[in-house]
């Protein structure tokens, strides 16, 4: 019988005021791939922000192809360190968006990928989800991996991430 | 803390280079999702990644597809297929640098519906896709057989979990 795979490494809960950014650090090479479950709005003063991942402290040798939808148009973009989407201050009151993100054999010694999927929410006509692939040309084992918003926004209280990791056998 | 014993490794295949297709054969039928997670590089030239179920290679499998190359996003349909895509844009030739393929295959083992399945991909040197997919078979899904367009490139791995319900 297959043991348990899918396993919390850590949690992170945003409290009172907010923060400028989530990392996880640390992360054990014991596992195959990473999972990263994110709850989360933005104390920008719009409908939406953007969120961005860091990996190893580097904001550098990113690059990003990604898909959206608004409601009404459907674009396609690139981008470096571009990760997903989340609500903004100006969204409905205590809405929070979702993203998941997978991060295959990030301990490996190729350049390591992602594919996050992600959606806002907001009582109104336009709301977005996103769909990204992203690859950090590096080949370092991920060993810490820092979210925060692209316009230097806080994270709003009650945000919460979840890094998982998940074992192969 | 752990997520208990809902989210298995059923088996896994790591690719030595060469190989162009695999199956994973007698899938129990003990979960009630699965999800197929795809590391791969191609071999010589960008490939195309398809699938069947248990060995059906009828005109049976269609598929929608939403994608973006970083400048033009669009949709096609293709319908009555002898497989099924798993991703618009296969995946890269580039040493060092895989594509990651997530599908996930819902209700498998039921013997009433036809079996549908999500798949969402990035391949770094062509773009991003969302991808649905449906076998038109009620017969419970008890093997996978994945192919290549060209080959898999050596490091590459594929995993299929099984998810429980509580």
């Amino acid at each position: 019988m297959p043991n348990p795979t899918y396993k919390a490494i850590a949690t992170t809960t945003v409290g009172a005021g907010g923060t400028s950014n989530i990392e996880f650090t640390s992360i054990p090479a014991s596992y195959t791939d990473l999972v990263i479950k994110l709850s989360a709005r933005s104390a920008r003063s719009a409908t939406q922000d953007f969120i961005q991942i860091n990996i190893n402290t580097s904001a550098s040798n990113f690059s990003a192809r990604g898909i959206e939808g608004n409601g009404s148009t459907v674009t396609s973009f690139t981008d470096t360190v571009f990760f997903g989407a989340m609500p903004g201050a100006s969204a409905t009151a205590s809405t929070f968006g979702s993203l998941e993100a997978y991060i295959p054999n990030y301990g490996g010694s190729t350049y390591k990928s992602y594919l996050a999927d992600s959606v806002t929410e907001n009582n109104a006509a336009t709301a977005y989800t996103e769909l990204v692939g992203g690859l950090w040309s590096q080949t370092s084992a991920i060993t810490s991996i820092k979210l925060l918003s692209a316009t230097s926004n806080n994270f709003s209280q009650y945000t919460t991430a979840t890094l998982y990791g998940i074992v192969k056998s | 803390m752990a997520a208990g014993a809902t989210y298995e490794p059923i088996a896994t295949t790591t690719f030595a280079g060469g190989t162009a297709s695999t199956t994973f054969s007698s899938i129990p039928a003990t979960y009630t999702d699965l999800v197929m997670v795809s590391f791969l590089r191609a071999g010589s030239t960008s490939s195309s990644y398809v699938i069947r179920f248990n060995s059906d290679s009828g005109s049976n499998y269609s598929n929608t597809v939403l994608y973006g190359d970083g400048t033009s996003p669009g949709s096609n349909r293709y319908s009555s297929q002898t497989s099924a895509y798993l991703t618009y844009y296969g995946f890269p030739t580039t040493a060092s640098t895989f594509g990651t393929i997530v599908t996930h295959f819902q209700n498998y083992s039921n013997s009433t519906a036809n079996k549908s399945f999500l798949s969402r991909s990035q391949n770094s040197n062509s773009g991003t896709d969302y991808l649905a997919g449906l076998w038109r078979s009620t017969a419970a899904i008890n093997s996978i057989t994945i192919y290549a367009g060209d080959t898999f490139a050596s490091g590459s791995v594929v995993t299929l979990y099984g998810i429980k319900a509580a």
